[in-house]
C-alpha cells in the first residue's frame, strides 16, 4: 500500500513519499495507544490484580526500565521514558513492513533524525557534566596531535548509527522487492519465512541494538 | 566490440559492477560476526548462567562490527538507484 502526494506551496511543490506518511502514521498508532493505555492505567485500582493488557504494558516498562539501570546506572533512571518511546517508535516502524507499508527507517531522513537526537543528546550531556572547558579538553586525550582524529570519531557516530539502521531495513526491503518481482505467483508460498528474517528478526535485532548504542552513548557522558 | 553502446548504458553497466564490488566489503564483517558468536557460544558454554549478558555483549559487538558493511552496501545501493555518475554524465552535458 503506498499513499504518496505532492505539496504545493509557495508556487514550489514538494514531493512526500509513502515513508513520510508512514512516519505519520506510525505516530498516530503509539499516540492512540498511549491514550488508551493512560486511560486504563487511572482506571484500574493499585489493590486488584492488572488485566492481561496492563499487565504486559508493565512488563514492558520493567524490562526497559531494568535494561536502563544495568547499562546507564540506576540513578539515571529518568532516560528510561526516552528510551521507551525509541523502542516502541523504532519497534512499530521497523514491523510496519509486515503490513504491506514500506517501513518509515528505509528512509534515510528518519534514521538520521533518530540518530542526531541521540548525538544532540550524549553532546549536551558532554557539555553540561564536564563544563565547557573539560568537554574540549575530551577532545585532546590521550595525546594533543590525536585532536582531529577525536573530533571525526565524535561526527562518526551518529553517520553510523543512522547508516547501520538505515542499511538493514533498506537492504530487506530490496532484497523481499527483488524476491516479490522474481518468484511472480509463487512468490506467497516461498516468502513467508524471509519476511519472518528480514523484517520481524532484522527489525526487532535493529530496535535493540539502536535503543542500547543510544544508551551506551549517553551514559558514557554521564558522571 | 563497443560500437553499439550508447555511453548511458555503458555507464550504468559499470555502475551495477561498482555496486558489486562493494559488496565484497561484506566479507570482513561476516568473518567479524562469525568470530563473534563463536567466541559468546564457547562462553556460554562455560558460562551457561551468563547467557544474557553474553548474548547482549554478543549483539553489540556484532552490530558495531557490521558497519563497515552496511557502508559498502549504502555505496552499492546509491550506485544502483541514485545513479550519481549518470547524473553527473548527463550534466556535463557532451
Amino acid at each position: 500500500m503506498k499513499i504518496e502526494f505532492t505539496l504545493n506551496i509557495f508556487g514550489k511543490s514538494i514531493f512526500i513519499p509513502d515513508t513520510i506518511v508512514n512516519v505519520y502514521l506510525v505516530v498516530i498508532i503509539l499516540l492512540v495507544l498511549a491514550a488508551i493505555v493512560n486511560k486504563k492505567v487511572k482506571q484500574a485500582s493499585a489493590d486488584e490484580k492488572p488485566s492481561n493488557f496492563l499487565n504486559v504494558i508493565e512488563l514492558a516498562v520493567e524490562a526497559v526500565q531494568n535494561l536502563v539501570k544495568q547499562t546507564m546506572g540506576a540513578k539515571h533512571l529518568r532516560f528510561a521514558p526516552f528510551i521507551f518511546s525509541l523502542m516502541a517508535f523504532l519497534l512499530f516502524a521497523n514491523l510496519f513492513g509486515l503490513l504491506g507499508f514500506t517501513p518509515p527507517t528505509s528512509d534515510y531522513s528518519v534514521t538520521l533524525t533518530l540518530a542526531l537526537i541521540t548525538f544532540t543528546l550524549t553532546q549536551f550531556y558532554g557539555l553540561k557534566n564536564n563544563g565547557i572547558l573539560g568537554y574540549l579538553k575530551g577532545f585532546t586525550e590521550p595525546m594533543a596531535f590525536l585532536t582531529p582524529l577525536n573530533v571525526i570519531g565524535e561526527l562518526a557516530n551518529p553517520i553510523s548509527l543512522s547508516f547501520r539502521l538505515f542499511g538493514n531495513i533498506l537492504s530487506g526491503v530490496i532484497i523481499m522487492g527483488l524476491l516479490y518481482q522474481a518468484l511472480g505467483l509463487i512468490a506467497p508460498i516461498i516468502t513467508p519465512p524471509l519476511h519472518a528474517y528480514f523484517d520481524l528478526f532484522s527489525g526487532v535485532l535493529q530496535t535493540f541494538i539502536f535503543s542500547m548504542l543510544t544508551m551506551i552513548f549517553i551514559g558514557g557522558n554521564l558522571d | 566490440m563497443l560500437q553499439g553502446i550508447t555511453s548511458e548504458a555503458f555507464i550504468l553497466g559499470c555502475s551495477a559492477i561498482g555496486a558489486g564490488l562493494a559488496m565484497i566489503a561484506g566479507i570482513g564483517p561476516g568473518i567479524g560476526q562469525g568470530n563473534a558468536a563463536a567466541r559468546a557460544a564457547e562462553a556460554v558454554g562455560r558460562q551457561p548462567e551468563a547467557q544474557a549478558d553474553i548474548t547482549r555483549t554478543m549483539l553489540l559487538g556484532q552490530a558495531v562490527a557490521e558497519t563497515t558493511g552496511i557502508y559498502g552496501l549504502v555505496i552499492a545501493i546509491i550506485l544502483l538507484f541514485v545513479r550519481p555518475l549518470l547524473t553527473a554524465y548527463l550534466n556535463l552535458g557532451l
